[in-house]
């Protein structure tokens, strides 16, 4: 069991690695035109959106419930009028905390 | 880039937004680690995962399939489909990244939380200081919380109680605002959220948000204004 655990683990460290520097190793290699440059930019913006989307609405492949999207709600609006990144981050924690305490799950 | 020149470009605010960060990690990490131990894995997995694997979500995941009683080979597939997303970051990062040696701590420190900072700032040396200053200091209160949560066990099991599972998606969509006030980035990145959503009840972990770079297709890059008047 230890071994296959110590298996796993290690292919996982591996292959997340490759997964990471597979990005600049590639750049390194290749002059990038200016305009693909922009696409993967976006692409990252549009990949760390959908991440927001997964983590804030959804828990496994059901729906995360209503404390959580709630919190992430009254960030998005505290951060769309350009309230300070702390404030954003405590209202997202103490609105899903608050309810939770209020038994809204 | 030097530590010291790290140090010298971070602004005060954008220190201290780092710092809150490092420091909601480590209490997800105290979670983590007291959930695998709980779970009748023995302490030196977590750890282990932490340190070489460094990737939250693929860690839980892990744990959670072995604490199951399923194989390490599924938790570890599982594990590898969630962190394929590395693969957009690291094209988009890598000169902020920076050349030659640097690639490989570099790469190792990728979390989507400091590429999001790097991605919020606008010139390259600010952006170098954002992804450095934040993958470091992840690294260090991850893996400490990680070791401190595995010792002492069941303190804290459940940081929903503290909304953290609220606050992780609060500081990406803070970080990415900025960028979606631009309407050429909102419009693939909406498909983008809906996609996922929608694939999600149906999909493994980690792809719904691959195929949601699909959104792709609705990008058009800002045309010159010259174009645009002649």
């Amino acid at each position: 069991m230890n071994v296959l655990m110590l298996v796993g683990i290690g292919v996982l460290a591996v292959g997340t690695f490759s997964l990471r520097f597979a990005g600049p190793a590639l750049r390194s290699r290749f002059e990038v035109p200016e305009r693909a440059q922009q696409l993967l930019a976006a692409a990252a913006i549009v990949l760390l959106t959908a991440l927001v989307a997964t983590s804030a609405l959804t828990q496994g492949h059901g729906p995360a419930g209503v404390a959580r999207p709630a919190g992430v709600l009254v960030a998005g609006v505290l951060a769309w009028r350009k309230a300070p990144f702390v404030l954003v981050v405590v209202a997202a924690a103490a609105t899903a905390a608050g309810l939770r305490l209020l038994g809204v799950p | 880039m030097p530590m010291r020149s790290i140090w010298r470009t971070l602004d005060r605010g954008l220190a201290r937004d780092i710092g809150l960060v490092c420091l909601a990690d480590g209490v997800v990490g105290l979670s983590y680690g007291a959930i695998s131990v709980g779970g009748g894995l023995p302490l030196w997995v977590p750890i282990l995962l932490s340190i070489v694997v460094f990737a939250g979500a693929s860690q839980f995941l892990f744990v959670g399939i072995v604490a199951a009683g399923g194989s390490p080979i599924a938790a570890m597939i599982a594990g590898l489909l969630v962190n394929t997303r590395h693969v957009a970051f690291g094209l988009a990062v890598s000169d902020v990244i920076g050349g030659g040696w640097r690639r490989f701590p570099g790469s190792h420190l990728m979390t989507d939380e400091n590429v999001a900072f790097a991605m919020g700032q606008d010139e390259l040396k600010q952006k170098r200081a954002a992804y450095w200053a934040g993958g470091i200091g992840i690294f260090i209160c991850w893996n400490i919380g990680v070791v401190i949560g595995g010792l002492a066990g069941s303190i804290i099991t459940d940081t929903d109680v503290f909304g953290l599972d609220a606050a992780f998606p609060a500081v990406l969509l803070a970080l990415v605002l900025p960028a979606l006030r631009d309407r050429s980035i909102r419009t693939p990145a909406l498909v983008a959220a809906v996609v996922a959503l929608a694939a999600t009840p149906f999909l493994p972990a980690g792809v719904p948000v691959l195929l949601a770079l699909g959104g792709l297709l609705f990008y058009r890059a800002e045309k010159p204004a010259l174009e645009v008047a002649s």
